[in-house]
């Protein structure tokens, strides 16, 4: 983001008056904490409800008779298949299958799709779908819009009270409810929630009302965060990167049995060669023994000392208690409870290989 | 009667005779957040104005705590291993994180005291 000028959102007035301190993330300037702090703000998630501005993120809006060529074409996605209103995880691969971005995907109609990007990505996304789309009949179209993740067990109540019908949405769909809106039972938490993109006026006016429900509390950067990586969630720059594929990252699941050997998607030729020749390593969870945490960037020993792969996300999990990281070790080093050993300024700390998620996920599957 | 001084680097020592019990303010235990671990010096570690004394790690980072002077710690806040809260809820007293017999105590010269800190953070 060097050279660029910072972002910012369009409520930030609102977090500065509710107490934000911001920090930089992805060329933009983003409210990482408020005064209650990231422990309070992550339980309080768990527990009620979170509300998090991720205006940073992109919806890009994807229509025409050649949408789902263009999204066939984009992601290992079998577009033609995706039932109405439903969302689906998926991918940006480059030629090597290395992850340029990972996105949701929801179908809005016959020929009109949602994707969800993330805000480092967005624009390089952007040009990526519109080089795929030369030839066919589709409009690229990034929306303007306020983008807002109402997460925790109490949001659907929250919502509702707010006058947002939520009924018959179960996890991974979404709707328009309204003009501009664009509402999914979706998020970044491993809780129940929902993410609602909608004009700024219209936001203004949800937050308001939502801010009358005292379980409703704002919520930062910083305890997103901690609530992905208990609930073992990539972060694309950290767990999933351009040098990463989906075979070594686990994330086979989200790529249709049928496109494996038939998917004509970017990157399919390397893809099927990944998994032919199977995962070298594995992205696993880690938990650190003790109460240090372990951080992105710390290098994996084995008991006798040899590089046994890399920390890709790390801090502690309010929720789990204790540390939580998450990283890449050698396929044969992968089977939960093997003990591994983390370089911490010069420090081994053990760590033992964990299943994901370390908070079960709570979604609500209708 | 102790004295109390800070540095630039938010930090604070309260010095009574050759001792000096060093802590970070309340100004900077804010900036970093909840603390879930401090990793502490060892009792006879001999430090050098500038060397990383201590490390605080929040939910997401870790932050280096300098040695404001020369000296050699003599005792470390144990107290921090099973409650680094307690620099949260009171870095200025119970959260201290060490103790340094100092080597030169005109290096305390160079140092701020309250009103100045406090014109310091503004």
């Amino acid at each position: 983001m060097a050279g660029e000028e910072t972002k910012h959102l369009p409520l930030e007035d609102l977090h500065q008056k509710a107490g934000a301190r911001f920090g930089a993330f992805a060329g933009w300037s983003m409210p990482l904490t408020y005064p209650a702090g990231v422990m309070k703000e992550h339980q309080h998630t768990r527990e009620h409800v979170g509300v998090f501005d991720i205006s940073h993120m992109k919806l890009i809006e994807l229509s025409g008779g050649g949408a789902g060529a263009l999204l066939d074409r984009a992601c290992p996605l079998d577009a033609a298949a995706l039932p109405l209103l439903q969302s689906k995880y998926s991918f940006l691969l480059n030629d090597a299958a290395g992850i340029l971005d990972d996105v949701i995907v929801t179908r809005l109609g016959d020929d009109r799709f949602m994707l969800v990007a993330n805000a480092g990505n967005a624009a390089e996304d952007e040009a990526h779908l519109r080089r795929l789309a030369e030839g066919l009949d589709v409009t690229v179209n990034p929306l303007d819009r306020v983008f807002l993740a109402i997460q925790g067990p109490e949001a659907e109540a929250a919502l509702n009270k707010a006058g947002i019908a939520t009924e018959g949405l179960s996890f991974m769909h979404g709707t328009e409810p309204r003009a501009d809106w664009f509402l999914t039972r979706s998020g970044y938490t491993g809780e129940d929630g929902f993410e609602i993109g909608l004009p700024e006026k219209d936001a203004r006016e949800l937050l308001e009302k939502l801010f009358a429900d005292e379980r409703v509390m704002w919520v930062g950067l910083a305890a997103r965060d901690s609530l992905r990586l208990e609930a073992g969630l990539c972060l694309h720059g950290n767990d999933i990167t351009p040098d990463t594929n989906p075979v070594d990252a686990g994330l086979m699941w989200a790529v249709p049995k049928s496109l494996r050997a038939e998917g004509r998607f970017a990157g399919a030729d390397a893809l099927r060669a990944l998994i032919a020749r199977g995962a070298v390593e594995k992205r696993v969870g880690l938990k650190p023994e003790g109460r240090q945490p372990v951080r992105a960037g710390a290098a994996l020993f084995d008991a006798d000392g040899n590089e046994a792969g890399r920390i890709t996300s790390g801090g502690f999990g309010p929720s789990a208690g204790h540390p939580v990281a998450m990283g890449y070790v050698p396929a044969a080093l992968a089977a939960n409870g093997t003990r591994l050993y983390a370089d911490v300024r010069g420090t081994k700390v053990p760590v033992d290989v964990h299943a994901l998620p370390f908070t079960p996920h709570r979604y609500r599957k209708g | 009667m102790a004295t109390t001084y800070y540095t630039e680097d938010h930090e604070w020592l309260r010095v009574e005779g050759d001792v000096a019990t060093v802590g970070i303010t309340d100004y900077a235990q804010e900036q970093l957040g909840d603390l879930v671990f401090v990793e502490l010096p060892e009792t006879g570690k001999s430090l050098s104005k500038g060397d990383t004394a201590v490390v605080v790690e929040s939910v997401k980072a870790a932050s280096d705590v300098y040695a404001p002077v020369d000296g050699e710690v003599t005792e470390a806040n144990e107290t921090l291993s099973s409650d680094p809260a307690l620099v949260n809820s009171a870095a200025t007293g119970d959260g201290w994180l060490w103790k340094m017999k100092l080597s030169d105590k005109s290096q305390l010269d160079g140092l701020m005291d309250e009103a100045a800190y406090n014109a310091h953070i503004g």
